[in-house]
């Protein structure tokens, strides 16, 4: 029998001695069961948290940031400080740009783009080779303009998109995101260097709104080239009466892009939160999907008017105002408001659940 | 110094002996224990301690703990209880200024599929804020140079071999000068030529004075890589120590071949011989520690007392011997 076999397991141990543990108390909970054994982590992510708070909003410099661990040490040190700081913020511009190279390289991520692309141009040929609807077909009101003025090609194309081909697009790129790392294995080397917990959801969301913000552009920027090229163009008459000048016309169609994209945003951050739940992105995607179109079905449910406000979906489409004159301003501010809810509630949900996470995948 | 876990009370207290300074070890754990959701404990209550300079073999059958202690180290899992230190600097909080001195190789080689082996260090090493990007192709050419892919540097990882694949990982281990390197199974599934090429990879980077911690399943490979080596069962720690103390430590058996074994059993019982054994190989043999004695007196004593002596050995143990005792499990000693 060797000695190690001798070991009678119910014998009394005394606690391992650990000057240190006084700072990180061993937790007595299941890491798995969520954040709460993250608590010795979300020391590290909230003092990175804190330095990425002054690079990305420049509010305040690193170097305050350290006065309370490297500062009492060295005080005369502050400008090496802040060369450090900057040093960190140029690091963390590295890996936004690798993050963004990754996301545009990835030959489906570029298809899908290509998609995009694509619908608003058939979507004009079609209308320019059978003739736009008439008014009281029930198409809605852009849709019937179109044949008149191409700029509104940019609205109806934008509007149809919305619906389930942008949001399809965003979820895949968002659930990916942490999901696709852990599937591969890539997310334990990155966490490794270490880049950071928050730090890296932080560079996937803001990678997750790039993307949806170039692809809310390329529907639009497509749309208004097979519009121009397609249909006579000029001054846009509005919603509400009036006319505006083409080059108006075009500010506008930019500001409900940036309304669109901070739609999809929205929708970017609730993808970001499943794909911190799985290390299969093909769930995290097909779960944002489904929750889009369970969304949609709830929101033309008569019955259900109610919970409209609620939906994320019912706000996508909402960019009617910027067609009145002077931009109405209302619901357009009431769904950057739900959006900015949405992203607030489920960012914290993606940084709760992964910075205290067991990567074992 | 060799510490061989005679029962768990003994894993209370820390591997690192008291004069000690804890600056001397690159990693140190202190009752780091991982119990998983279920109950099942991955690893219990261990105390490493790995000297700083030194090339420490982490053997174990699989499944004894061994990557999901990796992963504690690196932070990728956090412990149940105990704590750790990393290059003097307790750990987690320290995770951030000592990992970027740290390279690892957790569980295999991981990269993105559509990008060049290039491209893919070029990715790990923008994830580190530490690093000066103006120096990033000068230092992946080097690492790439090192492990003898450059000439494969432009082809997607999709495209590379498995041993290629693992050769890169150990390349992304290396992509700036480090203090501590953890490699975790780095021959896995590498041919002979592979493996060999991996050994003198490692010898190299200790030899530059980095401490290298090397995780196998394969007795053969920390025998000729390592200086000390901690083994591992079921979650815990059976021994650590250098190499050639923990050789020293399983007792020199004399071994005799008799149809009376019974009556040798009594006979060397009675000359004050621990550890005898009946017929472990064989069903005519009789085993014993020697110790201090000496073989020809104990035969010459064997034979006054009536046993028919057949056979005679004295058995040194070989490393195999002693792990197998430790572990309670057999060693693919070949690879």
């Amino acid at each position: 029998m060797s000695p190690a076999e001798k070991g009678s397991p119910n014998q009394t141990m005394t606690a391992p001695q650990n000057t240190r543990e006084k700072d990180t108390p061993p937790s007595e909970t299941d890491a798995l069961e969520g954040p709460t054994p993250g608590l010795t982590r979300t020391k590290e992510d909230s003092a990175e948290d804190s330095g990425l708070g002054a690079s990305a909003l420049g509010l305040r410099s690193e170097g305050a940031q350290r006065t309370n661990d490297e500062g009492k040490r060295r005080p005369e040190s502050a400008q090496a400080r802040d060369a450090e700081g900057v040093a960190k913020r140029r690091g963390l511009m590295r890996f936004l740009f690798s993050e963004v190279g990754l996301t545009f390289r990835r030959p489906r991520n570029l298809a899908m783009l290509g998609v995009l692309v694509l619908v608003p141009v058939l979507l004009g040929v079609a209308l320019r080779a059978f003739g736009g609807p008439e008014p009281g077909d029930g198409a809605p009101g852009v849709f019937t303009q179109i044949t008149g003025n191409g700029l509104f090609l940019t609205f109806a194309a934008l509007s149809l998109l919305v619906q389930l081909l942008l949001p399809v697009s965003v979820a895949v790129v968002a659930g990916d995101s942490i999901a696709g790392e852990a599937g591969i294995g890539t997310l334990r080397y990155l966490l490794a260097v270490p880049v950071g917990r928050t730090r890296l959801l932080v560079v996937k969301y803001a990678n997750a709104v790039i993307f949806c913000l170039a692809a809310v552009a390329a529907v639009a920027s497509s749309a208004l080239l097979t519009g121009l090229l397609l249909f006579p163009a000029g001054p846009i008459t509005l919603l509400s009466g009036g006319t505006i000048p083409m080059a108006e016309g075009l500010l506008r169609i930019g500001l409900v892009v940036l309304y669109v994209a901070a739609g999809m945003a929205a929708l970017a951050a609730i993808s970001l939160a499943f794909s911190t739940l799985t290390e299969i992105a093909i769930g995290a995607i097909a779960a944002t999907v489904v929750l889009v179109i369970v969304a949609q079905v709830l929101g033309v449910i008569p019955q259900l008017s109610g919970l409209r406000p609620y939906l994320l979906s019912s706000w996508w489409s909402g960019f009617d105002g910027v067609l009145r004159d002077p931009v109405a301003t209302g619901e357009m501010g009431q769904g950057l408001l739900v959006f900015g809810a949405y992203i607030v509630i489920f960012g914290s949900i993606a940084w709760a659940r992964f910075s205290g996470k067991d990567i074992s995948g | 110094m060799l510490t061989v876990q005679e029962d768990r009370s003994s894993s209370a207290s820390s591997a690192v002996p008291p004069e000690a300074r804890t600056e001397d070890y690159s990693i140190v754990t202190r009752g780091l224990t991982k119990r998983f959701r279920g109950g099942q404990v991955a690893v219990d209550h261990l105390d490493l301690a790995v000297p700083k300079g030194s090339v420490f073999g982490f053997l174990g059958p699989n499944g004894s703990g061994k990557t999901t202690t990796i992963r504690m180290l690196l932070g990728l899992v956090a412990p149940s209880e105990g704590g750790w230190e990393l290059l003097g600097t307790a750990m987690p909080d320290g995770l951030r200024t000592a990992l970027p001195r740290v390279g690892a190789l957790v569980e295999g080689p991981s990269f993105y599929p559509y990008l060049s082996g290039e491209a893919n260090l070029r990715r790990y090493d923008a994830a580190d804020l530490t690093v000066d990007p103006r120096t990033a192709s000068a230092r992946i050419g080097e690492a790439l140079e090192r492990v003898g892919l450059t000439a494969a540097a432009r082809k997607r990882y999709r495209a590379y071999s498995l041993g290629m694949r693992q050769r890169l990982a150990i390349a992304a281990a290396l992509l700036r000068p480090r203090e501590l390197l953890i490699l975790d199974e780095p021959t896995n599934g590498l041919d002979p030529q592979g493996t060999r090429e991996v050994r003198g990879l490692v010898k190299e980077i200790a030899a530059e004075g980095t401490t290298v911690f090397v995780s196998s399943h394969l007795l053969a490979e920390i025998e000729q890589m390592c200086s000390h080596v901690a083994v591992m069962r079921a979650g815990r720690l059976a021994a650590q120590g250098p190499l050639a103390t923990l050789r020293a430590a399983e007792a020199v058996r004399i071994s005799v071949e008799t149809p009376d074994v019974a009556a040798a059993a009594a006979v060397l019982a009675d000359l004050g011989l621990a550890g005898v054994r009946l017929g472990e190989d064989r069903e005519d043999e009789v085993s014993a520690e020697l110790g201090e004695k000496a073989a020809e007196r104990i035969c010459a004593e064997l034979v006054t007392a009536g046993v028919a002596v057949r056979g005679l050995a004295v058995r040194r143990p070989s490393l195999e011997d002693v792990f197998v005792g430790l572990t309670g499990e057999g060693f693919d000693v070949a690879g």
